[in-house]
């Protein structure tokens, strides 16, 4: 069966998988309704921003949670009215099955209230980061 | 898994380069895309060795991250990026099973087995490789959801 057609048929699928991957990391996805969990300090650990609250889930198998750590811990320290919240993935699992939380980083822009408006998976840019927090208010 | 009891965040990070793992996957894409064509048992035996060493003693260990040490580094210039050594070991044992479930594809002949199995590992290594895929973070919060009560 020595064929050259498996291999065609994975390089395609790797391919066209790698292109949206690519494409997809850190965008940030808004939430069509704004109706999910309220989170606060006693889940999160740390107290709420007076405007936006950014979660990051990492897990320990991840290259990219150091990087999106580094970014949005930098980021913070300039905006009085965010926080940033780290969370272990693994050890808050009854968090991550509420939150629905697939993969690792993925990071929940809360509002004032502590309701997720939207999400971003992978590591973002600074601008979209920087976009994602100018829109909420 | 080699790799499952060190799974907290918190824990003491080893750094390598992280251009290491990549250079590897590269040549695992190659051995693998090889297999592939040529439905060679011996091939993945190989590159099941080299998957074990990189799952148990760590991606630095093994023989292609030599080769990167050796001929690829010294060439490169520019400051280091590193990375946690423990994503790319987790990647190391996924491709390990995949290896084994293709050798044993090849010893019951049932060579679909061994082709699916080849494949998949070639599709993450390729992705590794070309897109720097990173397979712990799509694969492994959800087997552990799934997995843990």
């Amino acid at each position: 069966m020595k064929s050259l057609t498996p291999l065609v048929i994975v390089l395609a699928l790797a391919i066209a998988f790698g292109v949206w991957y690519t494409r997809s990391r850190g965008e940030f996805r808004k939430k069509k309704t704004v109706n999910g969990p309220k989170l606060d300090a006693s889940i999160i650990g740390v107290e709420l921003g007076s405007r936006v609250t950014m979660v990051q889930f990492s897990s320990a198998f991840c290259s990219p949670c150091r990087a999106t750590k580094a970014l949005l811990e930098d980021m913070v320290g300039k905006m009085d009215d965010v926080h940033y919240a780290h969370i272990d993935a693994e050890s808050h699992l009854e968090l991550v099955r509420k939150l629905d939380i697939r993969s690792t980083p993925t990071t929940l822009f809360l509002n004032r209230d502590g309701v997720e408006v939207g999400r971003a998976m992978g590591t973002p840019k600074r601008s979209q980061v920087m976009a994602a927090v100018n829109a909420i208010h | 898994m080699a790799v499952l009891n060190q799974s907290s965040v918190t824990n003491k990070v080893k750094l390598i380069d992280a251009r290491g793992p990549r250079f590897s996957a590269g040549i695992t894409t190659l051995v693998l895309a090889i297999a592939l064509v040529t439905q060679s048992a011996a091939l993945i035996a190989i590159q099941l060795v080299v998957f074990a060493i990189g799952a148990f003693a760590g991606p630095a260990k093994t023989p292609y991250a030599f080769l990167f040490k050796k001929f690829v580094k010294p060439r490169l210039r520019g400051e280091v990026p590193t990375e946690d050594a423990r994503p790319p070991q987790f990647a190391q044992s996924v491709g390990l099973i995949f290896a084994v479930v293709a050798l044993v594809g090849s010893l019951l002949s049932i060579p679909a087995l061994f082709t699916v199995a080849v494949g998949f590992a070639l599709f993450a290594a390729f992705l590794n490789a070309a897109f720097n895929f990173c397979l712990g973070c799509e694969i492994y919060l959800i087997a552990v959801r799934i997995l843990k009560k």
